[in-house]
């Protein structure tokens, strides 16, 4: 049985490895919610209401009935038992709306569900519901956060009429004293605005009702289908352990997936009500208006210094625009932000004052970064306008305040205890690469023929793997399950969701190292609620740190009793395990993997006090967030002509630990990277006083196009985190929280001859070339 | 009130009776059971659903069904022969050029049609000609490095 040749394996973490997960997206067979078809499926389609605000006179639902193939229509008052949306925030003194699946006899924002149609065929749900007559008494909405905290605004829940939502204060320190020993203090209004999400997969839901067994089997397009089990079988009075919950393929997601949404339960309502299979595909309009928006801040910051630069103190009174109702942590991401303002500087003394608004507008939440972006543009445009005011080079005043390498771990004030970092490495590796030196000298040059080129910079930190379970509503542990098969391969049970960020293929790297195994004798499964042990999802850039660190515990739970089969097998007690055999450690002698699986599954001798089979699951709690940082340096020139702007270079430097698989990073910055952009230059969710979405289809709402892009000059370094075994920190969202504080900064920079010190986002050629003809003067 | 058409669905004839009114990437998906093409925006904005008519890429969620009759739809579903993927395939798959996918199927339709049209696109090139197909993961990047290197390789 022992053989005494082993093979080493090529060790595969940190290798460009092309992904596992795309021989099925290259070639379309892939399997996303709308493609699933099943024998006797019928189609909702929502009606939605088109007002801002209003009252329900009446609903006719007749016409709709009256259509050949429409099997049901219901409104809210045939789902007025169903449970609210859910809510996870728990502020004190938060105020939740009751948040129906279906409007009762209100509507709150434009986009609000009414009624839903069930018909045989998709095109008969769509006429039936253009049929069905909704008598509406508009209602003067409000839809911009500071107009709603004014006296006399409309009151978006009569009950609440001042519009708030929640109150929330932090200090760290004293700022009073920062203040006060302050030798230059700066205020400056920075707008965060709305953004849609945008992922290229809208939203949709699938729900088959088994009635022989009382089971409901939902296919949602979702980040994280424990939680959807959880909630919806709440929402709808079912048993947890009769709802299963099942993310197929899920085109993208963006932290907008994250949410339980009423289709959700509604699906599962009508499922069970009609007793057929029923699907629901949101459209790209019903996305716009229906699925959560990102960002709404207005953020008024102050800066205390000393002419040196030195940074004392900081506040903010942010104004967070919550939209009507609350999504599952709507009213937690402002709370981020707050967590992030001091950035990667030393400053030991804040006060942040948030005030969450109730709007007529889709609710805000989790957009990728959610909350560190916010913070990461206050601080970072903060910076520049005071390196402007004290005329110190930006990379001077950053490198100045930085928290030093011996600080680490750093306790910062406001609350969080960073794990490790080295600031000055991307910030110098950014500036080599960016030949900083020659820029600034361009930028005489420039300037002297008359030009506006721009050089901004950003250095950003933030919060990832998100995150130990005191800090998160839901939990913030991540499980796995890991199989030996009785043949030798691998099967790796997730509780993390991907979506897109590669994990079938980064968690094989690291098992088949564990194990000695090759790439493809790992399998990872995830997202169906039937399959796999409860978990919490993909969001926060956690599913690696948090994970991926499960895994690896649970793969070496099962190295010992490996070990234990071994020893037995070869009839010793010294024995390792290396490269996918046991090896006795006398004689040299070894059994592979399989020779070992085989002989746990057949289990005619079992080591003392051994169980046959060869599986683990493990639950790991982290001790500690993760904080990954970088630095982005971005080059632009403004035409003066025309206000446009272009981008001549974008170098960002990333530092997210140990990395993985060097090619999927690379995407995730560049990605990154463009959503940031797109927020700096393109993006932004509007609403007219009425409560209508103006920006409600892709005509309108600028997304990045590749045209739009420069090329990302990328770079890395490397300094591991100490939380979790694998070092490790997550990159999902670092590029978005860096792009924009560095393009608005080179924007500000190029303008900054005219007397500009600061743009709110986005930047469009309108925006800039009015700012050019008023002589800089916004 | 319906039709019959007959249309070849990569390389294959297929004849099928449709209402008027339904939309060629409904035909595809639901009708001939072809899930590749996405439906995006149903705007033609976002270029998830494209597909080649008579060898040019076209959004399928603004064409009829009834507008292909008598001509040759290509789905992404086509594109591999005897289990070899195409080069384009293969390009997105070595550079990382897709991350959720959704947009992939429509996106690699439409990067066909540039090298096709011009075996050896510029990147400023590849960019324009792949503006109608949005992405929100990648930020492009590998897309063109895959455009660039499919060209390549055929050259």
């Amino acid at each position: 049985m022992a053989t005494t040749t082993t093979t080493k394996t090529e060790t595969l973490v940190g290798k460009r490895i092309r992904r596992r997960e795309d021989p099925r997206l290259i070639t379309g067979t892939a399997t996303y919610v709308d493609d699933i078809q099943m024998p006797g499926m019928h189609h909702a389609c929502i009606v939605r209401s088109p007002h801002g605000a209003a009252k329900i006179r009446s609903i006719n639902i007749k016409p709709a009935l009256d259509f050949p193939g429409v099997a049901a229509v219901f409104t809210g008052r045939d789902t007025e038992k169903v449970g609210p949306v859910p809510c996870g925030a728990s502020l004190p003194g938060l105020r939740v709306p009751h948040h129906h699946i279906l409007a009762i006899d209100r509507v709150y924002y434009i986009g609000h569900p009414v009624a839903v149609v069930v018909a045989t065929d998709r095109y008969v749900a769509r006429d039936a519901a253009e049929a069905i007559e909704v008598e509406y008494e508009p209602l003067p909405a409000v839809t911009d956060p500071e107009k709603a905290l004014a006296p006399g605004a409309p009151a978006v829940h009569p009950e609440w009429p001042d519009n708030v939502a929640f109150n929330y204060h932090q200090d760290g320190g004293d700022i009073e004293k920062a203040f006060k020993e302050a030798e230059v203090v700066l205020k400056q209004r920075i707008t965060s605005q709305r953004l849609i999400p945008t992922s290229m997969e809208t939203r949709g839901v699938v729900a088959e009702w088994h009635p022989g067994d009382r089971a409901l089997t939902l296919y949602s397009s979702t980040q994280v289908p424990h939680l959807v089990r959880t909630l919806v079988a709440q929402m709808l009075g079912l048993e947890e352990n009769r709802l299963r919950a099942v993310a197929p393929e899920v085109g993208g997601g963006f932290g907008s997936k994250i949410q339980i949404y009423a289709e959700e339960a509604l699906m599962g309502f009508v499922a069970m009500k009609i007793g057929k299979p029923v699907k629901w595909i949101e459209s790209r309009r019903e996305s716009f208006q229906c699925t959560i928006h990102g960002r709404g801040h207005v953020d008024y910051y102050e800066i205390a210094a000393k002419r040196d630069g030195t940074v004392l103190g900081i506040k903010l009174k942010l104004i967070q625009d919550i939209g009507a109702f609350h999504e599952l942590l709507t009213p937690v991401i402002p709370t981020l932000s707050v967590l992030m303002m001091p950035g990667l500087y030393s400053c030991q003394n804040i006060r942040a004052d948030i005030v969450g608004v109730f709007t007529n507008c889709m609710a805000t939440d989790a957009y990728r970064g959610a909350g560190r972006p916010e913070a990461t543009h206050g601080i970072e445009r903060m910076m520049d306008v005071l390196a402007a005011e004290l005329k110190m080079d930006p990379a001077e005043l950053r490198r100045k305040n930085f928290i030093s390498n011996e600080a680490f771990p750093y306790a910062t004030a406001t609350g969080l205890l960073y794990d490790s970092g080295n600031y000055a490495a991307p910030l110098d590796k950014a500036l080599e690469l960016a030949d900083y030196k020659k820029l600034r000298e361009d930028q005489k040059k420039a300037r002297a023929e008359g030009r506006l080129m721009g050089i901004g910079l950003s250095t950003y930190g933030e919060i990832c793997a998100i995150g130990p379970s005191p800090a998160t509503p839901a939990g913030g542990w991540e499980s796995a399950t890991v199989k030996i098969e009785p043949s030798g391969t691998v099967t790796v049970m997730t509780g993390v969701s991907p979506h897109g960020q590669g994990e079938e293929t980064t968690f094989a790297q690291i098992a088949a190292d564990e194990l000695g195994v090759g790439l493809d004798d790992v399998l990872v499964a995830h997202g169906d609620t039937a399959v796999v042990q409860y978990g919490i999802g993909t969001f926060g850039s956690r599913a690696t740190a948090i994970g991926g660190t499960a895994m690896y515990f649970a793969i070496q739970e099962l190295k010992e009793k490996i070990k234990k089969y071994g020893a037995m097998m070869l009839e010793t007690e010294d024995v390792s395990f290396a490269d996918g055999a046991c090896i006795d450690n006398k004689t040299g002698k070894s059994v592979s993997l399989k020779q070992i699986a085989g002989a746990a599954y057949r289990a005619l001798k079992l080591p003392p006090n051994t169980e046959p089979g060869l599986v683990a699951t493990y639950f790991w709690e982290p001790p500690n967030f993760t904080f990954p940082f970088g630095a982005h340096i971005v080059v632009t020139e403004v035409e003066k002509e025309t206000g446009a702007i272009e981008i001549k270079r974008y170098v960002a430097v990333d530092d997210c630990g140990k990395i993985i698989n060097p090619l999927i990073v690379e995407g995730q910055v560049h990605g990154g990277v463009v959503q940031g952009l797109g927020q700096a230059l393109w993006e932004q969710a509007v609403y007219d006083d009425n409560g209508q979405l103006v920006t409600g289809e892709l005509m309108d709402y600028a997304v990045p196009r590749a045209a739009n892009i420069p090329w990302i000059e990328t770079g890395h370094t490397v300094t591991p985190s100490p939380v979790n075994p694998l070092g490790v920190k997550g990159v999902g969202e670092a590029g978005t929280i860096g792009a924009s504080p560095a393009v608005v900064n080179s924007v500000v920079d190029a303008l900054s001859p005219l007397g500009v010190r600061h743009i709110d986002m986005p930047m469009t050629p309108e925006k800039i070339w009015n700012l050019i003809q008023q002589g800089g003067k916004a | 009130m319906t039709r019959t058409i007959t249309l070849t669905l990569n390389g294959k004839k297929r004849t099928d009776t449709v209402e008027p009114r339904l939309l060629l990437i409904h035909y595809l998906r639901e009708t001939a059971g072809l899930t590749g093409p996405h439906i995006g925006c149903e705007t033609s904005l976002c270029g998830a659903c494209t597909v080649h008519v008579d060898g040019k890429a076209i959004k399928s969620c603004t064409m009829f069904a009834v507008q292909a009759d008598g001509r040759e739809v290509l789905t992404i579903e086509g594109l591999a022969a005897n289990g070899k993927l195409d080069p384009m395939q293969e390009a997105f798959w070595n550079e990382h050029a897709l991350q959720c996918g959704f947009c992939t199927p429509g996106m690699i339709m439409t990067a066909k049609q540039i090298v096709e049209r011009n075996p050896n696109p510029t990147d400023e090139e590849i960019r324009d000609g792949i503006e109608g197909n949005l992405c929100r993961c990648t930020g492009y990047q590998h897309i063109v490095k895959a455009v660039r290197a499919a060209a390549a390789a055929k050259a």
